[in-house]
């Protein structure tokens, strides 16, 4: 039963990283249609604000993780 | 012209089945043969019921042997403080021929229970109170992982520093110097200067320390097989250790500025100045352990994925399995081949952003604006 609710807990935890990582993704590509000339710059930013939603979304499987010690 | 293409195609990929159907048939052999020669309780049930939670637990966290290859591993030292003082072992003492933990006497009986020395009585019950009193400084996995980076960074970085002594800066870097020098400058163009201003270079040693000791110690994790594989950079001991000298040095360098917005933020009314302090101190905390934990997750979880992709083989039992799970392990290692790089990357640009924000100088003249740009960036 802990170890099922921990699931939830991380898969929640991938449903708003995955809105983070499109919505990032979103206005990337927006932002490289509108000015192609920025592609570079505006790519640099999207990896890295993609590996900081990224890392919230690590830090729910963590506690998911820890969470599941079925006893 | 597309048949040929098919075709060879095809072949290719049968030829690749095939290996991998020999592989297979070869590496179930010693298996059937060890199965035999010792009948332990352990290793029947290991067969019957395969764990993955605890096969994976096993190859991410910390041991006193290195494994090299099937029932072959490297013994590592283990030195172990008590009250009966120090004491200095190897580490095969605590393994019997067929690998299984077994109990030595030094100045307590110590027996390995996954991976951590534990204080044991004659019964084999682990004794909590004893094993609390005695301080394990071994020379683990990752103490060896992380001693075999140090020789490597200082290889590489005392002969691209030679380079240069003998050389000069003005001429065209040669060889090892040409891979080093734009990686350098990348630290220092687009971490250093954008995120710390004018001031940067003092703080230039420890962001290319910090970039790569994390990125090598990323990459070696990667690497399955004896010189890497120790899982150094997901080891939260490590990250903490890296975020706690961030702290140290951004609270050290912190300038008046600094500690002005923390403890009475300016252009703030009253009341919003007592209700922000308390938030800000925990934002002086939050940000290294934000760090900590942000490394140490994106390379575990990256361990995990690669090795829950390899243990699918063992949950279907079948080798066909691998036809999935292969190709996949191979695009999630290339994936956190770019992860290696970004997270040491995000840790060094971090890390000079909270430098930048604490060593700040503020040019305002009594304007009333709040500063809601410098808010968190955790």
């Amino acid at each position: 039963m802990v170890g099922s609710i921990a699931a939830i807990g991380a898969g929640l935890a991938a449903i708003g990283a995955g809105i983070g990582i499109g919505q990032i993704g979103k206005g990337a590509v927006e932002g490289i249609a509108r000015q192609p000339e920025a592609a570079n710059d505006i790519r640099a930013n999207m990896i890295v604000a993609a590996a900081l939603v990224e890392a919230v979304a690590l830090f729910a499987v963590v506690v998911a993780f820890l969470g599941n010690n079925p006893q | 012209m597309v048949a040929k293409r098919l075709k060879s195609l095809l072949v290719a990929v049968f030829s690749l089945g095939m290996l991998f159907l020999s592989n297979a048939s070869f590496g179930q052999e010693p298996t059937h043969g060890g199965e035999e020669n010792h009948q332990t309780t352990g290793a029947h049930s290991e067969e019957e019921k395969f764990d993955i939670t605890k096969t994976i637990l096993e190859h991410i966290s910390d041991d006193h042997s290195w494994h090299l290859w099937g029932h072959t591993s490297i013994p590592l030292p283990v030195i172990l403080y008590s009250d009966k003082g120090i004491e200095f072992f190897s580490s095969s003492n605590l393994m019997d021929e067929h690998h299984a933990p077994q109990a030595y006497q030094g100045n307590y009986l110590y027996k390995s229970v996954e991976g951590k020395i534990k204080v044991v009585n004659e019964q084999g019950v682990i004794d909590e109170a004893a094993t609390a009193k005695v301080w394990d400084f071994s020379i683990t996995k990752n103490v060896a992982s992380l001693l075999l980076t140090v020789v490597l960074l200082l290889i590489i970085f005392l002969s691209v520093a030679k380079a240069y002594k003998h050389n000069g800066v003005k001429t065209a870097p040669k060889g090892f110097q040409s891979f080093m020098e734009p990686i350098i400058l990348f630290v220092r163009d687009e971490v250093a200067k954008p995120n710390i201003g004018h001031n940067y270079a003092r703080y230039m040693p420890f962001l290319l320390t910090i970039f790569f000791l994390i990125w090598i110690n990323n990459i070696l994790g990667l690497v399955p097989f004896f010189p890497g594989g120790a899982n150094v950079s997901g080891n939260i001991a490590f990250t903490m250790t890296l975020a706690l000298i961030t702290f140290l040095i951004v609270n050290v360098s912190g300038n008046k500025n600094y500690w002005q917005h923390i403890f009475w933020m300016p252009g703030m009314p009253v009341g919003m100045k007592i209700f922000l302090a308390p938030i800000e101190l925990l934002g002086v905390f939050i940000k290294p352990m934000s760090l900590m934990i942000r490394l140490f997750a994106n390379i575990t979880a990256g361990h995990i994925l690669v090795l829950t992709l390899i243990c699918l083989i063992f949950v279907f039992k079948s080798i066909y399995a691998s036809a999935l799970s292969v190709p996949f392990t191979l695009f999630i290692g290339l994936i956190e081949l770019l992860v290696a790089f970004l997270q040491a990357y995000i840790f060094t640009m971090l890390s000079a952003m909270y430098i930048g924000m604490a060593i700040e100088e503020h040019h305002h003249h009594g304007d009333t604006d709040p500063h809601w740009n410098e808010g968190e960036t955790a």
